[in-house]
């Protein structure tokens, strides 16, 4: 009879300390497998550029072209992303029609960049910045801001620009954020669209090359300095307006902004800018 | 001092570029603004309604400082000084905008001649530097590349 | 209009950079409709009194437009007014403290 009985519980317990045995073991390995990652990803890219200091990277393509550097350097003179930035500030303070303001969502007056991308394991999914001010707007009984530009991107602005110095360290912990990652991943070394095109094959194949009268930003340290002041926008815009333009290159539909799609990029290429500085808003052409 | 409203308007009734110049013409007219030369749609004929026929020579006492290939064309950044004595005037040109004059400073009692702005420019072309002093003007020219971008977005 | 002015060794240095569409005349809507023309034309400062830096400008002057010029005989806490009209006639006129380094 008790052997029985110890033969019932000893297959399913040696079951379940297996899986526990693996899940732990798994745990560990994320945090291990995006760290390989970020390793291959900045020694590609110090091997492509072995005069560029790894800290420069923030700055995109100005780390590696000279001429387009000087004028860069001009319009920090007084960049034009001063006024949105200042606008941003506004947007900011001004009170919800509750009589709250964004400073009840965001701690430290709205300087808190860093700390976007995560991946929320409540939620299951990464959030972003401009995602969580919209969350805080409609919290407040406001209506979600459009992600491409304009009010939120100014507030992204402000809120990016208080932020300055503070380190790139998105954390992939769990399973979750690991699923994330890889989709991130996988949606940065896949080819895409009409002309079947990969991110990985413009900015880090052809980095520091022109494609016609372009030349390609690498990309370690390509979300650190958003949202941007583009010269060919002429005004200040998103993170994923900036990749629904990419995606339309590629010959493909591009994907809404805050989508699943473009978040899961987004989180992908700024855990691979791990250790750079978070440096926005900036100027670009 | 400068044209008065109605004789502005006396002097262009009638004429076909009314229309358009008005659209342009502020309610209350600034009276130094010369309009005239910044409609001008040639680099000639602009230097000559700003200028009228003053003689040109080249110098090298102009210095411009403007990149060899624009990122982009609607934000060039270009810098000008002058070690002309006497500059009472500089003026910039973008020789292939449809309107080639972009700006005029009139070099103030107190102001160094030296000054920095961003424009626009349509394409490839000469940037020209105008610099009035003692009843001549001296010219440097510079070329900036304008190409045209591959990625969209 | 953002106004940066630092004096040094009698030298005020002043940037400018004033938000302003600078719509050329020249630019058509999404309905094929030449949207008209808004720019500035005319920049000024004044420094205790006197003009220290005038400007005639144009649409060929890039959108939110930047200016940066010099001028003697300012000194840090003293104020200088810049002013601008445009071709509708708006104006803006603002006053900025000029600072050390």
């Amino acid at each position: 009879m008790k052997k029985r009985v110890l033969n019932r519980f000893f297959a399913p317990l040696l079951v379940l300390l297996t899986l526990l045995a693996t899940v732990r073991a798994e745990a560990v390995d994320y945090q291990a497998k995006v760290q390989a990652d970020i390793k291959a990803f900045r020694d590609y890219f110090a091997a492509q550029f072995p005069d560029v200091p790894f800290a420069d990277y923030a700055n995109g393509v100005y780390a590696i072209d000279a001429d387009s550097r000087k004028q860069w350097l001009e319009m920090e003179e007084f960049p034009p992303y001063a006024l949105a930035v200042e606008d941003g500030k506004a947007l900011f303070e001004k009170p919800f029609a509750n009589g709250k303001t964004y400073g009840s969502c965001f701690a430290n007056g709205g300087a808190v960049r860093q700390n976007y991308p995560y991946f929320d394991e409540k939620k299951g999914t990464v959030v972003t910045l401009e995602m969580a001010i919209n969350e805080c707007r409609v919290a407040n009984g406001e209506k979600a801001l459009a992600c491409k530009g304009g009010d939120i991107a100014k507030i992204s602005a402000y809120m990016a620009f208080i932020s300055r110095g503070n380190p790139v360290d998105v954390k992939v912990a769990t399973e979750g954020a690991y699923n994330a990652y890889m989709k991130g991943k996988e949606f940065f070394y896949a080819k895409h669209g009409k002309l079947n095109m990969s991110c990985a094959g413009c900015h880090m194949e052809f980095a520091g090359k022109r494609l016609r009268a372009e030349i390609l930003s690498p990309a370690l340290g390509h979300t650190t300095h958003f949202p941007v002041y583009r010269s060919k926008w002429g005004e200040i815009g998103t993170l994923h307006k900036r990749y629904g333009g990419c995606t339309n290159d590629t010959g493909a539909k591009a994907f809404a902004p805050q989508s699943e799609e473009y978040r899961n990029l987004e989180f992908f290429e700024t855990v691979m800018s791990n250790g750079l500085i978070f440096n926005g808003p900036a100027s670009r052409k | 001092m400068g044209v008065s409203r109605r004789q502005f308007f006396k002097s262009v009734a009638g004429t076909i570029a009314y229309a358009a110049v008005a659209s342009a013409v502020p309610a209350r007219l600034f009276a130094s603004w010369n309009q005239p030369a910044f409609t001008s749609e040639t680099l000639a004929a602009a230097i000559a309604a700003k200028y009228g026929n003053m003689p040109i020579e080249e110098s090298s006492a102009i210095q411009i400082k403007s990149p060899e290939i624009a990122e982009n064309g609607a934000y060039v950044p270009v810098s000008i000084a002058t070690t002309i004595a006497g500059a009472s005037n500089i003026s910039v040109f973008s020789e292939a905008n449809f309107s080639p004059l972009v700006a005029s400073f009139n070099i103030m009692p107190r102001m160094l001649p030296d000054v920095s702005l961003r424009l626009r420019m349509a394409k490839t072309a000469n940037i020209v530097v105008l610099v009035q002093a003692g009843g001549k003007l001296y010219r440097t020219v510079r070329e900036v590349k304008v190409t045209i971008g591959g990625c969209g977005g | 209009m953002k106004i940066k002015a630092i004096a040094k060794d009698n030298v005020v240095s002043v940037k400018i950079l004033i938000q302003h569409v600078m719509e050329t005349g020249r630019r058509k809507d999404e309905t094929g409709k030449i949207v008209p023309g808004h720019y500035i034309t005319e920049v000024s400062a004044q420094h205790k009194g006197e003009t220290v830096f005038q400007a005639e400008l144009g649409p060929g002057v890039s959108k939110d437009p930047y200016i940066a010029f010099q001028f003697t005989g300012g000194a840090v806490g003293e104020t200088i007014s810049i002013s601008w009209i445009d071709s509708k006639g708006g104006t803006e006129k603002t006053d900025s403290i000029i600072s050390a380094m």
